[in-house]
């Protein structure tokens, strides 16, 4: 370890942390692997592998008006993740959590469902520059079917949305404004409270995409007060297929169902079916059973770690790896926002994301390269793509000083 | 570190491409669009008849597009419309599968290694495809996907 690391506290033990983490422990291509594509999906701890495995192994039944055991307990243990998904974003009641596939179909649900209903010709959805591709397109869709507006709030070089133009945007055909909490492309983490507090004063409505918050901050729908929170199960180091879409209950009870079938209904007859209170109105078909398991144990997991722990310590692993990033002759950092969670995305001078992304891998470090499903932020910055290191609380310093030294080989293949 | 994918010819026509420039009496041009990484490639070609007189390209990519397109325009020249297209056919066999490489082939043997990075093939074929489009004389942007 370099003369740096020793800037960084000793209060988070990440050796005894990786030991949960049994993908962390293989090589690839003969050297350790140094996993830096958090962004993308997060690993999974025993206690998830256990969790899933346990129900199939001894619980497995379908949920919901089972009356043998095997159905009670797979039913109890699903049911019981949306008590834990409640208390990880402090919502005011288990109704509120709607179980999805994950932020991008809690996304869709609301532009589709809220949408559909509340939106008119003339009226306007504002996002922002920041976004992934998740948080454009079905608004899009929704707007181009409606004849209705997007508005998009700018940002500037650092990738920081300019709060004063968001403010020019917002007017009283502002319905909805959809942003991320900490965009995935470059890390920002987005002022949301005050984003949110200044569309309800408009009169709009306020979705928040936490794909990237989930795993990093503490978040508290009440405190925020947004109306609509999304979250994924994997990239906060749950199984994929499985997320949550958080909603007042007041405007969920408002909203017709996204989609048809069992469980979403109460009676049915040929002539009229009525539907089935929340949440359960907005999860039609058998769920991902496993996958809801798997994710309450993720979030025990990172409530018992702590995610105030988690994010001084990432805090942490951002500085230092922006210091020794930046001191690669011809390496650019793109994305340097004030407020930023642990992402490092970055160009080198003449070589090209692609291979940096391919020789890196060589020495067993998976980062990410493309344009992130970020497209508008890439023209933006005039690039067609980043390579992307992405942190979680199970990277270490050493792993950095691997990338670095990494980089280091691969400027000299392209010498 | 060089590797089997990173040869030194590919290296070296990354850094120094041939043919890298537009060109004015071109009779037939067509682009090309990796939608995975976003990278872009116009090609240019002089047609006499038959024959392919001349072929140029432009546009910025990763190592192995570049020097994939390089090295195209380089093995194009003198050669018939249907010399090319089999060129085209035998260079995808290269890439895709597990037979023996053929001595039609010539220096574009460097290319063997991408084989074992699917993820890359794209980024090798990127060329060709939009060489395909040119021969074809389509002028719409060519994707990989």
């Amino acid at each position: 370890m370099s003369a740096l690391s020793s800037v960084v506290s000793r209060g988070f033990d990440v050796e005894k942390v990786r030991e949960d983490f049994p993908v962390l422990q293989q090589k690839i291509h003969g050297k350790p692997l140094v996993y830096l594509d958090n962004a993308a999906t997060a690993q999974k701890p025993f206690a998830v592998i256990d969790a899933i495995r346990k129900f199939h192994e001894v619980d497995c039944a379908n949920i919901h008006r089972g009356v043998h055991e095997l159905s009670q307990r797979s039913t109890a243990s699903y049911e019981e993740t949306r008590v834990k998904a409640k208390r990880f974003l402090n919502a005011r009641s288990k109704t509120e959590i709607i179980f999805v596939r994950g932020a991008t179909e809690g996304i869709n649900l609301v532009a589709s469902s809220w949408g559909r209903k509340n939106v008119k010709e003339g009226d306007e959805i504002i996002i922002s520059a920041l976004e992934h591709h998740s948080n454009i397109v079905p608004w899009q869709m929704l707007c181009e079917e409606k004849n209705a507006k997007l508005r998009v709030i700018p940002m500037n070089d650092r990738g920081e949305l300019i709060i004063e133009e968001y403010e020019k945007l917002l007017g009283p055909r502002t319905r909805m404004v959809a942003v991320g909490h900490i965009s995935n492309a470059l890390g920002t983490i987005n002022p949301v409270r005050q984003i949110i507090e200044m569309a309800h004063r408009a009169g709009a409505l306020t979705l928040i995409d936490g794909a990237q918050a989930a795993p990093h901050t503490k978040i508290d729908v009440q405190a925020l007060d947004s109306d609509f929170y999304t979250f994924s199960g994997h990239k906060v180091f749950g199984p994929t297929g499985i997320g949550v879409l958080h909603g007042k209950k007041k405007l969920l009870e408002a909203m017709p169902p996204y989609q048809g079938g069992g469980d979403m209904i109460r009676t049915v007859t040929f002539e009229k079916t009525t539907y089935n209170e929340l949440p359960y109105k907005f999860e039609a078909g058998t769920p991902n059973i496993a996958g809801g398991i798997g994710m309450g144990a993720a979030l025990d997991y990172v409530t018992k770690l702590g995610l105030d722990h988690i994010a001084a310590y990432e805090h942490e692993l951002l500085v230092y790896g922006t210091k020794a990033l930046s001191e690669i002759p011809g390496l650019r950092i793109i994305g340097t926002a004030r407020e930023k969670a642990a992402v490092i995305s970055f160009v080198i001078e003449g070589i090209h994301p692609h291979d940096i992304g391919t020789l890196l891998d060589r020495q067993g470090i998976a980062v990410r390269t493309g344009h992130h499903c970020a497209q508008p932020v890439m023209d933006w910055f005039h690039i067609p793509a980043t390579t992307r290191a992405s942190f979680a609380f199970y990277n270490t310093i050493a792993e950095i000083d691997a990338l670095v030294a990494g980089l280091h080989s691969v400027k000299e293949v392209f010498g | 570190m060089i590797d089997d994918l990173y040869q030194e010819t590919i290296l070296d026509h990354s850094k120094r491409p041939r043919n890298h420039h537009p060109m004015d009496d071109a009779n037939r041009k067509a682009e090309g669009y990796n939608p995975l990484c976003g990278d872009k490639l116009k090609l240019y070609l002089k047609m006499d008849g038959d024959i392919v007189q001349d072929a140029s390209f432009e546009g910025a990519g990763c190592a192995i597009s570049t020097a994939s397109a390089s090295l195209m325009t380089e093995s194009l020249k003198g050669k018939t419309r249907e010399e090319a297209l089999k060129l085209l056919d035998k260079f995808h066999e290269l890439l895709t599968t597990d037979t023996p490489a053929s001595r039609d082939l010539g220096k574009l043997v460097v290319f063997c290694g991408v084989r074992e990075y699917p993820a890359r093939v794209k980024c090798a074929t990127l060329a060709w495809h939009t060489l395909k489009s040119a021969l074809d004389n389509v002028t719409e942007p060519v994707t990989t996907e």
